[in-house]
């Protein structure tokens, strides 16, 4: 895999999502993304910055424009040093929420991305890293 | 400021989302909106989305819950005008815009209201979804 360029941005407050999707987009746009695999990436992408200010009061992002097997795509980090999650396989279900929630956003942004990974300590915090291919697939 | 303005037409409101909404300004609309509801008793609220380009679950919920706090006071709300890419990501995300009626355009979605509205008036139980109507 080649890294073809790294940036990271905090999201501390709601007033950073828009100008992160914003930052999303422009990376998707310059690797020549259809409009429907953006859409399908930014609206995953505004999932995970949501949980990581509702459950974890924010983190950061790592967005990086990667290439495998001569395909290019946008690989997004969130990294946040939160609570974690107790049982992940349990908080991936349709309908899970702690947060009195629909619990539609890990389980939505897994269907909506081609490749989906999370890790969680208790205590310590959350990474969840999602790629997403020029032609969606 | 961190509003949207709602536009009276007729029995109907018409909000035209020009955006992608932050927080802040959604919870706005939603609130003028029930707010104008209640005090011009609409009976119905269009909302044109056709500029917005992301509908997240933060997004779809204001929806739903605009269209069922209308729906208490006997309006009906459509979404009209979604972007085809933003209908695709909202079925695989798994969001139901539940209680909301969609409608290609504007004018689509005028038909639509005055086709609930008739048949709220002439007959209240049996009621029956326009053919047009599609629920997301
Ligand atoms: N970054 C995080 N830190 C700690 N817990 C998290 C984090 N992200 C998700 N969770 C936990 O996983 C659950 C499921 O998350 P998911 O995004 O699927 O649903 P939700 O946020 O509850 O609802 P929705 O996204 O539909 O509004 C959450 O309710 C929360 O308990
Ligand atoms: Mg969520």
């Amino acid at each position: 895999m080649i890294q073809i360029s790294k940036d990271s941005m905090p999201i501390l407050r709601e007033q950073d999502v828009v100008p992160f999707r914003n930052r999303v987009r422009e990376l998707a746009t310059k690797i020549g993304m259809s409009l429907v695999n953006q859409t399908k990436l930014i609206t995953a992408a505004s999932e995970l910055v949501r949980n990581m200010l509702k459950y974890a009061n924010g983190g950061k992002v790592l967005l990086e424009l990667i290439s495998r097997n001569g395909q290019t795509g946008v690989r997004l980090t969130f990294e946040d040093q939160g609570p974690g999650i107790k049982d992940i396989d349990l908080a991936m279900k349709d309908g899970f929420s702690t947060g009195k929630s629909l619990g539609l956003g890990l389980p939505g942004t897994k269907r909506l991305v081609n490749e989906f990974s999370i890790k969680s300590v208790p205590g310590e915090g959350t990474t969840v890293t999602i790629t997403h291919w020029k032609n969606g697939r | 400021m961190d509003r949207i303005p709602i536009l009276k037409m007729g029995p109907f409101l018409l909000v035209t989302i020009q955006v992608d909404l932050y927080d802040r300004l959604a919870l706005n609309l939603e609130n003028d909106l029930i707010t104008m509801v209640s005090k011009t008793e609409a009976k119905g609220v269009l909302i044109d989305i056709s500029a917005v380009s992301i509908v997240d679950s933060f997004m779809g919920r204001i929806l739903g819950n605009i269209a069922s706090m209308s729906r208490i006071m006997d309006a009906e709300t459509v979404v009209v005008g979604m972007q085809p890419a933003v209908a695709i990501t909202l079925v695989e995300l798994g969001l139901t815009l539940q209680g909301v009626h969609t409608a290609l355009n504007v004018e689509k979605g005028m038909e639509l209201l005055q086709n609930k509205i008739g048949l709220n008036l002439l007959n209240q139980e049996e009621y029956q979804e326009p053919a047009d109507d599609t629920d997301l």
